[in-house]
């Protein structure tokens, strides 16, 4: 156990590096800058134009369909890497549950590619 | 104070502090990202469990797809935050009861919460998988023989997902010209072109 947590205590100085230097430089910012706002220095600034109108506006929903596709073949994927390192000791019956696995979503991929869901047109 | 037992307060704190700020933020795209910062000190706090894989899992399925895919939907829904507010009073009351239900079936889940036989709880999962085994190679060895039924359902509820998914969403556009790949190669460059010899003032 402590073993374990001792490779990752580099990550967690990491952290607290990137923790400490990001409040550094915010801070810095806020503390030293001199601020004098207005109006027009907090007004979105596109080009010299106007903004034409709220950046916040309706996305299309194709974006959805595809981060959903994306989320499903990453959990796929996800559930192979403890398949693929116990391979050596499940034997015969995980790799064929694992085929199945695969082959059900095989259906899936089939059936989404011949609806036409990935092609963006 | 250990580094471990500081980490640990480290995490848990940002995860209780990122879930109320989710709940509290005014903006919802800003709600999204202290999602995303509770889900990364979730995944602290797993790997200070010893569940390695877990919490790599955690980042790559929550953070990776599962925050984008709020992202989208949180943008994706055309929402002023005004009429939000000025309509928030009105739903209080469900949104109280749905809360006050949930609190109650978890309270119920965690009275009847036993540990299937032949499972050894444990603090430190040494003690049960010994030193040298990894995580993933012990979550490998069972999920795929002795928990198939469950393995395969996980299958299916991913295909069900998906399908459905595409039946709810996919719109084909009739007026989008789309590029015909196999058309375009099995087209005769004899027949697409003809060369005409066009006399001089006379035109076709």
């Amino acid at each position: 156990m402590e073993s374990l947590l001792i490779q990752y205590l580099p990550i967690l100085i990491f952290l607290g590096i990137a923790i400490v230097f990001s409040l550094v430089f915010v801070g810095a910012a806020v503390l030293i800058a001199r601020q004098n706002p207005d109006e027009e220095k907090l007004s979105a600034y596109e080009c010299g134009f106007e903004a034409f109108e709220d950046s916040r506006h309706q996305f299309d929903v194709r974006f959805y369909l595809v981060a959903i596709l994306f989320i499903i073949f990453d959990l796929e994927v996800a559930f192979l890497f403890p398949w693929a390192v116990a391979l050596g000791s499940i034997g015969v019956f995980g790799f064929w549950s694992m085929m199945i696995f695969l082959g059900v979503l095989t259906v899936g991929f089939v059936y989404e590619w011949n609806k036409g869901a990935l092609e963006w047109e | 104070m250990t580094p471990q037992v500081f980490a640990f307060y480290l995490f848990a704190i940002a995860c209780v502090g990122g879930g109320l700020f989710t709940v509290i933020a005014r903006n919802p795209v800003h709600s999204v990202l202290w999602l995303i910062l509770a889900f990364l000190s979730a995944a602290g706090l797993f790997v200070l469990l010893g569940a390695e894989f877990v919490a790599m899992l955690l980042v790559i399925v929550y953070v990776g797809a599962v925050a984008v895919l709020f992202l989208f939907v949180v943008m994706m829904l055309d929402v002023d935050f005004a009429e939000l507010k000025a309509e928030m009073a009105k739903y209080m009351p469900l949104a109280l009861l749905i809360g006050v239900v949930i609190l109650m079936q978890l309270a119920l889940a965690f009275g009847v919460w036993t540990t299937a036989e032949g499972v050894t709880m444990a603090v430190a999962p040494d003690a049960i998988i010994g030193v040298g085994r990894h995580n993933t190679d012990v979550l490998g060895r069972v999920l795929y023989d002795q928990y198939f039924l469950l393995f395969q359902l996980a299958g299916l509820i991913l295909l069900v997902a998906m399908v459905g998914a595409i039946v709810l969403t996919l719109r084909h556009r009739d007026w989008v010209k789309r590029q015909d790949v196999l058309q375009q190669m099995y087209r005769d460059p004899a027949k697409a072109m003809v060369l005409k010899d066009v006399k001089s003032g006379q035109g076709l």
